[in-house]
Formats: structure tokens, sequence, C-alpha cells
């Protein structure tokens, strides 16, 4: 094989693994503006199943509570996930620092199901000891928010890797304190990476069905929890609506951010430059 | 770094406090959640079920506490195989998936590492978009493809490559379907990361030393990346071992996986500890490639 053929090989291997990602996609998108009841037969365009959604109290309930849910898991993982990525990055040696590294990479591959149980299990002793907490959006917060600091500690960890620490060392150079190093210095420089530590945290949340129906209580049920109910017993075509809208949203706000963060490298590399210049 | 240090260390006892303070609070998170839990799974497993909750294992008789465990639990386990059948089936649903992956990935991280670079960041992103997007929801379209009157078999019908629908959904098929499309991305991103990094000069050493592409590929550049295969194995392995929603949304009622067998004594049976010795036991076949993985992890930021 010459390189040209290589060439064309491969671009049509990349292809075919696109069209494979995507299908199931495009199918969901277009079958969402079908106005036959049936999800498999094409009838005629129509926004039927939007007007269904809109009317859907149940959905829109279970929406809502996962937004919630998601925005504060965030935040929660975002939080410890700074934390640990910090004490990883900067304490080289100290007593149990494989084990907390163990730790946080462990729920990245862990199954839900064991993750969701164990959870569970603890914390239905903590509440036969204590009388606390109630199964509901508290205990669903936790494991989600377990989760999502396993992959914020990932994100925040790799932009700490990246950094030149020579900024951190002319901070304190120039006599600031530590935590004056961190607040000026350190956390501007890792905004981005908390932005997108935040985006891929919250999107884990709202995606996720099996640790929030191991956690969850009665009258708390999450967007996910309602589709995975309702697509055990069939297809429904008011999902594919609902996927469509999310589907939009993420593309919008993936977007956005792709290219705020694009354009933020820029500028640094423009700075850096111009610092060197004079 | 070194100077960085250094000057940590040399700061004021209130540094020391902050020092504590940054390691013990996530280390504090990370115990309560993630390790105290299996301990009480352990614990629960080796527990004997009474009617109403979960018997305690330590009982007091005056001052001497005696403990009592019960094994019932994994000695069911043992002796029913379809236990076993279960636990072997989903280590080959697992491995199978695992090697479709690496198959299809590999060539794909391969040739998205050698395209041009100002293209490499939109082919990145257009490979995490769908994994932005409902992992639930994705699964669910795939059930619409796959059905007998759903779009694949239209298509091939309209066509003429075959007579009747064939039958897909609920069958091994489409649970691999469904496996490896939600753990590709898995697999192709670590590889991406290692080729992309792969050191260009060896490889034009091979070419000018004679060396045919393909041998250059098998000697050069297979080897250099076996971090990032071990990497994406492990990725794609240990969480499709325990894989619960893709087998009930796409396997039909047939396909033996654990995660169903585990949500399922827990959901519908209510026992309790023997949920929680199905848990241990899948961690137990598990520990191994987390071991490996972990390792790794931890290797790569050294």
């Amino acid at each position: 094989m010459n390189s040209t053929a290589l060439k064309w090989f491969g671009r049509s291997w990349m292809l075919l693994v696109y069209a494979f990602l995507f299908l199931p996609i495009f199918t969901l998108v277009a079958y969402s503006f079908n106005d036959s009841q049936l999800v498999t037969v094409w009838s005629h365009a129509s926004l039927r199943w939007y007007k269904a959604l809109m009317h859907d109290r149940d959905l829109i309930a279970a929406v809502m509570l996962s937004l919630k849910i998601a925005f504060l898991s965030a935040l929660v993982s975002v939080f410890f996930g700074l934390f640990s990525a910090f004490a990883l990055h900067r304490y080289r040696r100290f007593t149990g620092r494989g084990l907390l590294s163990s730790l946080a990479s462990t729920p990245l591959v862990m199954p839900d199901v064991i993750v969701g149980l164990s959870l569970l299990l603890m914390l239905v002793s903590v509440q036969q000891a204590l009388g606390y907490p109630e199964r509901g959006l508290f205990t669903i917060l936790l494991g989600h928010a377990l989760l999502g600091t396993a992959y914020a500690t990932v994100v925040v960890r790799s932009r700490l890797t990246e950094m030149d620490s020579k900024l951190e060392e002319a901070a304190m150079d120039l006599g600031c304190r530590p935590w004056q190093v961190f607040t000026l210095v350190t956390l501007p420089l890792l905004m981005p990476a908390l932005l997108s530590a935040f985006l891929l945290t919250f999107t884990l949340s709202f995606d996720d069905v099996v640790l929030s129906s191991f956690l969850s209580g009665p009258g708390y049920s999450t967007m996910p929890m309602v589709i995975f109910s309702r697509a055990r017993l069939g297809l429904n075509p008011s999902i594919n609506a609902l996927a469509t809208v999310t589907i939009v949203v993420v593309s919008v706000v993936v977007f956005a951010s792709t290219l705020y963060s694009l354009r933020q490298a820029r500028q640094r590399k423009r700075d850096m430059a111009l610092a060197q210049r004079e | 770094m070194a100077t960085l240090m250094q000057s940590l260390k040399r700061s004021t006892p209130a540094w020391l406090t902050g020092r504590r303070l940054v390691i013990g609070l996530p280390y504090a998170w990370f115990l309560i959640l993630a390790f105290l839990p299996v301990l009480i799974v352990l614990k629960i497993s080796l527990s004997e079920m009474q009617t109403t909750a979960v018997s305690g294992m330590v009982s007091w008789q005056g001052a001497w506490p005696s403990i009592k465990l019960d094994v019932s639990s994994y000695l069911f386990l043992a002796s029913d195989e379809l236990y076993l059948a279960t636990y072997l089936s989903s280590i080959s649903y697992a491995f199978y998936t695992t090697v479709l992956c690496l198959g299809l990935g590999y060539p794909f991280a391969y040739f998205m590492a050698r395209a041009p670079k100002h293209w490499q960041a939109l082919l990145l992103m257009l490979i995490m978009l769908p994994f932005w997007t409902s992992f639930l929801l994705r699964i669910y379209a795939w059930k619409t493809l796959l059905v007998n009157n759903g779009l694949i078999n239209n298509a091939l019908l309209a066509i003429g490559w075959i007579d009747s629908p064939i039958e897909m959904l609920n069958t091994p098929f489409s649970l691999m379907i469904g496996m490896v499309y939600s753990y590709l991305p898995f697999m192709i991103l670590p590889l991406y990361a290692n080729l992309s990094k792969l050191d260009g000069r060896y490889l034009e050493a091979a070419a000018d030393l004679g060396c045919h592409p393909f041998k250059t590929f098998w000697l050069i550049t297979v080897p250099l990346s076996k971090a990032g295969i071990v990497a994406g194995c492990m990725l794609v392995f240990i969480p499709a071992v325990g894989e619960y929603v893709i087998p009930e949304l796409l396997g039909g009622p047939n396909t033996l996986m654990i995660g169903r067998v585990l949500w399922d004594e827990f959901f519908s049976n209510n026992d309790w500890p023997m949920a929680g010795a199905v848990t241990i036991v899948m961690l137990l076949l598990i520990m191994l490639p987390l071991a490996i993985y972990n390792k790794l992890q931890s290797e790569g930021r050294a």
C-alpha cells in the first residue's frame, strides 16, 4: 500500500467511525419531527411531540430536579476536585499519597452498580445510627459529587501539570504569601480548567441513571430515571423531542466553551510573546 | 519546582495547617464516600438476612464482643451454577467489547494523531460531542434503529439485501453494538493522547534504515503506544464487566450480565446480603485490572 492509498484508507476509516458515533444522534433528531405515533414509521413532519413534551408534567418536574442536582453536584465536585488535584500535584510525598491517588481515580472506572449499591448501603447504615440523611436529593447529590470529584481531579490535575510553575515562583519571590499566590496567580490560571470541569461534572450528573436509581427516595425521580423507565417499556416519541432539545442545548454550550478556551489559549500565547519581546 | 517547594517549606506554621487542610479535605471526602462503603458492603454480605433488616455482626456478651460471620450468601453464590455462568458471560462480553473497541479505535487514533495539527482539535471535539449528549438517549436511539421495523432493517429491505427483517434487537448482537458504541470514545481518547506524543524521529530513523512501513508500525509504533493501549483497555473492560443499562435496554431478557443480577437481587428480591456478596465477588474479579489501571495512573502523572 503506498502513502496515498494509506491516506484514503485512514480517511474512510475515520469517516466510518464518526458515522457510527453520530448515526443514533441524527436518528433521534430526525424522528422527533415525525408525526406518527409509531417511532419507527415516518408519516410527515410535525411538532406534535414537542407540544406533548411541554404538557408532560412528570418529565418537566424530573428535568428541573436533574438540573438542580447537576448544578449543585458540579459545584461540589469542582470544589473537592480542586483540592485533591492540588494536593496530588503539589505534595509529592505524604503518608497515604498512593491511596489518595487510587481513591481519586477508581470511581472513573468502577461499574456504576457497585458505586451505587455500596454508597446506598453505607447511607442506610448511617441513617439507622443517626436518623439522617433521608433518601432523596441529598443522597443523589452525594453519589454524583463523588463521581464528579474524580473527573474534576483529572481535569484540574492535567492543567496543573501543564502550568508553568515559574509564575508561582515569581509571585513568591515578589513577597506573596502562599494563599495570595494561590488566589492571585494559580486560581486565575486554572479558571479554564475549572470551567471545563464544571461542564463535564454537570453533564455526568445530568446523565446518570444508575447511581440516582440506587440513591433516590420516593418522590425524587431525575430525568434519566423517567426516561429509563419509559424506554424499558418501549419506544416513546416524546423522548425523541426531549433528546433533540438537550442535544441542541449541549452542542451550543460545548461549541461556545471550546471557542472560549481556544481564544483564551491564543490570547495567552500572544501575551507571552509580547512579554518576551519586552 | 524545587525552589517553590523549598520556599513553601520555609513558610510559617500557618502554611502547615494549610497543607494539612489541602490534603485532609479530599482525603476525608474519598475515604468516606469511596472506601468506607466497600467495607460496609463486605460487612453486610457477611450478615444474615432478616425479615425487616440486616442483622448486626457484632453482639456484646458481657465485655466480650462476639463476631458472627454468616457466609451463607457466598456459599449460595458458589453452589448456584447460574451465578458462575453470569460472571463468565459478563467477562466474555466485556472482553469482546474491549477487543472490538481496540480494533476500531486504534487505527482511528493513529490516523487522528497523523492528521494536520489544525484539524486535530476539531476531530477531538467531534469524538467528545456524542460523549456530551445523554448516554441513555443514545442507547435508546439504537433501540429505534435495531427493531424489526426500524431504520436499518427497512434500509436493508429497500435495497433488497434481505427478504424479511433480521431479528437484531434483544440479541447478543445488539448488546455488543451498544457496548462498543458507548465505550469506543474511552478507548480512542487515551490512545490518541499517547500516539500524538509519539516522536516522529523514530519512524524516520526506521525508514532511513530501510524498514518497511508495516514493519515499522509493528516494531516501533505499537510497542511505544503500549501504555495507551493498556489504559484504553482498562477504561473499557472494568466498567463493561458491571454494565447494567445497556444489557437492560438492548440485550433482551436472555443476556446474562452480572450488573443485572446485582440490580435484581437488590431491587426485586430485596436480598441485601446476596447483593453484597455479588458485589464483593465482582470487585475481586476486577481487582487485578483495577490495580494495573491505578498503577498506570500514578506512573503517568509522576
